[in-house]
């Protein structure tokens, strides 16, 4: 196992979508990880007193028009990010990815079934649910989270459904059958471990567009509440101060858009990396 | 009058380990109206010498040595000129018909393609010819519309479509590579007549590639034995076959299942030739048959093999060739 | 052909159903009592109870249910709590900005996208490919919401070229109706564009190695005429289809972006029945936002078959 994640390690250090991609991510995350420890300031510090600073020693990125230091909530908004987005990865894939297995392996009225029912919830972006979630709940993370985490599913239940059907039509899982295994043990021992691949592919693609969802809806007001900083409630509130100081519109955007790329890069190297085969159009 | 003329030919490919020569320096010739077989077993390089005188070769190929076509050099031709030549002075068939018509297009549209292209003929004279080329393959109109789509057809009945694309311009060059391979064996027979018949009819010239000894046999005049990459091999097929002079296409030939056992004591072991085709990118320093050759000798590992003329143009390539019975 | 269309419209219809359970269930049922909802905690009790009748509350769930299904058959989609006008006018009225926009922006993305991904393909490996690519990289990244807010920058507080949000009406003249349109469009348009190119270049290689393409290359097709006449219809198959499933992110996008500009459209619309809990508009529009999607994506299959002769259910020959 530990042989494999390094062969992987030394192809993907030859492509440059994953060391940069790779790169980007990892800063991403450890900053994050960061936030827990320390930030610059505080940001629940408000201080008008020092609203609208330019970039300096003391406030590194400046300050907003309450006086908070952007760079810390920067960086606690990135913890912010990773988290709703994560969770909603948990949700989609520890439901998709057993529904897509199960289709996979059963065919028939059930495979329908799943078809139908993934079609229908592609039919409710996230930003449909959140409204929905919101409508009856109230605005909060946890809408957020539960709303994307619902539009994940489909996705992760159509690709591993997608990848264990041609995994099934493979001469070792014939032979498995003809030994009696069921088709459960199969989808478990089999089939998952092979997938696994595509799905951690999926993953970073997922993962993405989780933060860009998380954004889109922090930034309506439907996701992440105040004083908690987000990038897209930061973003909402720089709106207001668009004349005054255009500057606060374009941190928490690059920080979404850099995070984004890293993740998309990395997850396109990811893919060449391990499965080559695929032989895609680079 | 020498229809096509290949001197030196050398197509190698840029991998990232390097150059692989798949052709390495053949020569041969046709006449005008020959039919002339390429065998060989897969990877040989006979698919690559098409593709070398269609200049189809893939992105990475380089390649070096003369190919004359009535007179003119190929190679010499820009990408534009070429392309006047293709479907015009050479017609070319593939392996896999399911695959290798457009989906999306009528056949009737496919075949008018080239009478467009290079004849400039006006619409009715397109449609006349279409249906005059249909018929000739066996295709009569009644029964197969022009509109009809490829996925309507059988492979046979695609191959046949891809005969009639090919010679729609009447080129001087036939090219077939594995026509029939990947056709049903009762339909293999009447495509390969086909051919034939249409060679015949109009004086053009043939190539046929493949890797059945039967099939050479029966449709070719002159026959060209290639092993990775080199010519191992040419001559009259009669001649050939008759006294074959390289350990290789005795072995080849000796492989050839052979029917009408019934008693015990007459089976025997399905012969093949021992070991296995060497990977693309060895070099050899003598001979690449040398490690799998029953008759092979010292110097057949550390020299190249020299060519032993055998009267009636007939040639081997061979440092200990099989005696003539 | 005509078992296939019977099958689509089956599950169509099967699907529009089940829509219409799901967001019955979340908005109505869920929340337990959708009147204390609607009115707040603060409310009075016979102000609850008014509302409780108006809305039916009392009466069995299915009976609710079925009643809603059949007036949403026959053009009624309920009253809005906030305005006191039929939901069916709210709609009507805002579509009148939200569909041209959507419409705009995909006849954007598509004559941006396209030809880009045709000239990405056709210098495979090549700086315009590489060029066409990192476009791609970039529009997917960038939010559309913080393009919108870039735009607005250059634009409107920059360049005063166009006003910043707000819509200035179709009574006002087309002319200034669009000027308010046009940011939007193109924030709108950009990530669609940008998945769009790369699906298309994509597609378009894939083709473009296909052993057809081979046959007529050995028929003296050139390398151009390959391309616009054997390979392009092949790939964009499934560019139209790719396009057609991105209708939700389009809608998704549209009501970021109308609430970033202030656009009285139905995004916009839906954001504030939210906020003012306005659940009979949330239900309505919820309801016909997703059967849009659902009805494209209907759609999309349909012209697939169209356009790819082989899913017609020829004869084999």
């Amino acid at each position: 196992m530990a042989k494999r994640f390094s062969e992987i390690f030394r192809h993907g250090l030859k492509n440059r979508s994953f060391v940069i991609g790779g790169l980007i991510t990892l800063l991403f995350f450890l900053i994050a990880l960061l936030s827990y420890i320390w930030t610059p300031h505080a940001v629940e510090d408000l201080s008008i007193v020092n609203k609208l600073r330019l970039p300096d020693s003391t406030y590194w990125l400046g300050t907003d028009h309450f006086g908070r230091d952007i760079f810390s909530m920067l960086i606690v908004g990135a913890r912010n990010s990773v988290i709703v987005a994560f969770v909603a990865i948990g949700i989609g894939a520890g439901i998709g990815v057993p529904l897509g297995l199960t289709a996979a392996a059963r065919k028939g009225w059930v495979d329908e079934v799943i078809m139908r029912f993934n079609d229908f919830t592609f039919a409710f972006p996230a930003i449909i649910s959140a409204i929905m979630i919101t409508a009856i709940l109230g605005p909060g993370a946890i809408n957020s989270i539960i709303a994307i985490g619902i539009f994940n599913i489909p996705v992760f239940a159509r690709v591993s459904r997608g990848a264990a059907l041609s995994i099934w039509k493979r001469d070792f899982i014939l032979a498995a059958r003809s030994a009696g295994k069921g088709s459960f043990k199969i989808s478990l021992e089999h089939v998952l471990p092979n997938i696994f691949s595509m799905l951690i592919v999926q993953t970073t693609i997922q993962f993405a567009l989780g933060i860009l969802a998380e954004a889109g809806l922090s930034y309506l007001g439907l996701g992440t509440q105040p004083p908690a900083p987000s990038w897209g409630k930061m973003l909402n509130e720089a709106q207001t101060m668009l004349y005054l100081a255009p500057q606060l519109a374009i941190y928490p955007g690059v920080a979404i858009a850099l995070t984004v790329l890293g993740l998309n890069l990395f997850g396109d190297g990811l893919r060449d990396v391990l499965d080559p085969k695929l032989r895609r159009n680079r | 009058m020498t229809l096509l003329k290949i001197e030196n030919l050398t197509v190698s490919i840029n991998t990232a380990q390097g150059p692989i020569d798949i052709i390495k320096q053949i020569d041969f010739q046709m006449e005008t109206g020959e039919k002339l077989g390429i065998v060989g077993e897969s990877g040989c390089g006979k698919s690559i010498t098409a593709l070398a005188i269609m200049s189809l070769l893939p992105e990475r190929s380089v390649i070096s040595g003369n190919i004359t076509l009535n007179g003119e050099n190929l190679l010499a031709l820009s990408p534009a000129q070429m392309c006047k030549v293709r479907g015009n002075q050479i017609g070319m068939i593939f392996q896999e018909p399911m695959t290798a018509l457009n989906p999306v297009k009528t056949i009737g549209n496919q075949i008018a393609e080239s009478l467009h292209l290079h004849l400039g003929l006006r619409k009715k004279e397109v449609q006349d010819r279409v249906c005059q080329l249909m018929e000739n393959v066996g295709l009569p109109r009644q029964r197969f519309p022009l509109g009809l789509y490829p996925h309507q057809l059988s492979g046979g009945q695609r191959q046949r479509v891809m005969i009639a694309m090919a010679i729609a311009c009447e080129p001087d060059l036939l090219i077939a590579d594995e026509p029939t391979t990947a056709l049903d064996v009762t339909v293999q027979e009447q495509i390969l007549d086909l051919i034939l018949e249409l060679a015949d009819r109009s004086g053009m010239g043939l190539i046929i590639i493949s890797h059945d000894l039967g099939v050479i046999a029966q449709t070719t005049e002159k026959i060209l034995v290639m092993y990775t990459g080199n010519m191992f091999e040419t001559g009259p097929t009669t001649e050939v076959f008759k006294h074959m002079a390289h350990p290789y296409t005795q072995g080849l030939f000796s492989a050839i299942p052979k029917t009408g056992i019934s008693t015990r004591s007459d089976r025997t072991r399905l012969y093949t030739i021992p070991g296995q085709v060497p990977e693309i990118h060895i070099k050899f320093k003598g001979c690449s048959f040398a490690d799998r050759c029953s008759r092979v000798l010292a110097e057949c590992r550390s020299q190249v093999p020299p060519t032993v003329d055998l009267g009636n143009h007939h040639q081997a390539w061979c440092f200990n060739p099989l005696e003539r019975t | 052909m005509s078992v296939f269309f019977a099958k689509r419209v089956t599950a169509l219809v099967i699907t529009l159903m089940l829509t219409t359970v799901v967001i019955f269930l979340v908005l109505e049922i869920l929340p337990g009592d959708p009147a204390s909802l609607m009115l707040g905690i603060s409310a009075e009790a016979d102000t609850l109870a008014a509302l409780r009748t108006e809305l039916g509350l009392d009466r069995p769930v299915l009976v609710r249910y079925s009643s809603w299904v059949l007036d949403l058959l026959q053009g009624n989609l309920g009253t809005s709590l906030t305005y006191d006008v039929p939901v069916s006018e709210l709609i009507v009225e805002r579509i009148a900005i939200s569909l041209p926009l959507a419409l705009m922006a995909i006849i954007l993305s598509t004559v941006i996208a396209i030809p880009m991904g045709i000239i990405a393909a056709s210098n495979h490996n090549r700086p315009l490919d590489f060029f066409v690519m990192s476009f791609s990289q970039l529009g997917i990244a960038i939010p559309n919401f913080w393009f919108a807010l870039l735009l607005i920058i250059l634009f409107s507080i920059v360049l005063r070229w166009v006003p910043a949000g707000g819509f200035a009406g179709w009574d006002a003249g087309v002319g200034p109706a669009l000027r308010s349109l046009i940011l939007p469009t193109i924030a709108l348009a950009l990530p669609q564009a940008a998945i769009l190119a790369r699906v298309t270049r994509s597609s378009l290689l894939d083709v473009l190695k296909e052993d057809f393409i081979r046959t007529a290359h050995a028929k003296g097709v050139s390398q151009r005429r390959a391309l616009w006449s054997h390979a392009l219809r092949n790939a964009l198959i499934p560019v139209v289809t790719i396009m057609g499933l991105q209708f939700s992110f389009l809608l998704a996008g549209a009501i970021i972006i109308e609430n970033v500009f202030y656009l009285p459209g139905l995004g916009r619309l839906i954001f504030q029945a939210v906020a003012q809990r306005d659940l009979i508009v949330v239900k309505n529009l919820v309801l016909i936002l997703a059967a849009t999607v659902i009805l494209i994506n209907f759609v999309v299959d349909v012209l697939y078959a169209l356009i790819d002769p082989r899913l017609r259910g020829g004869e084999n020959g």
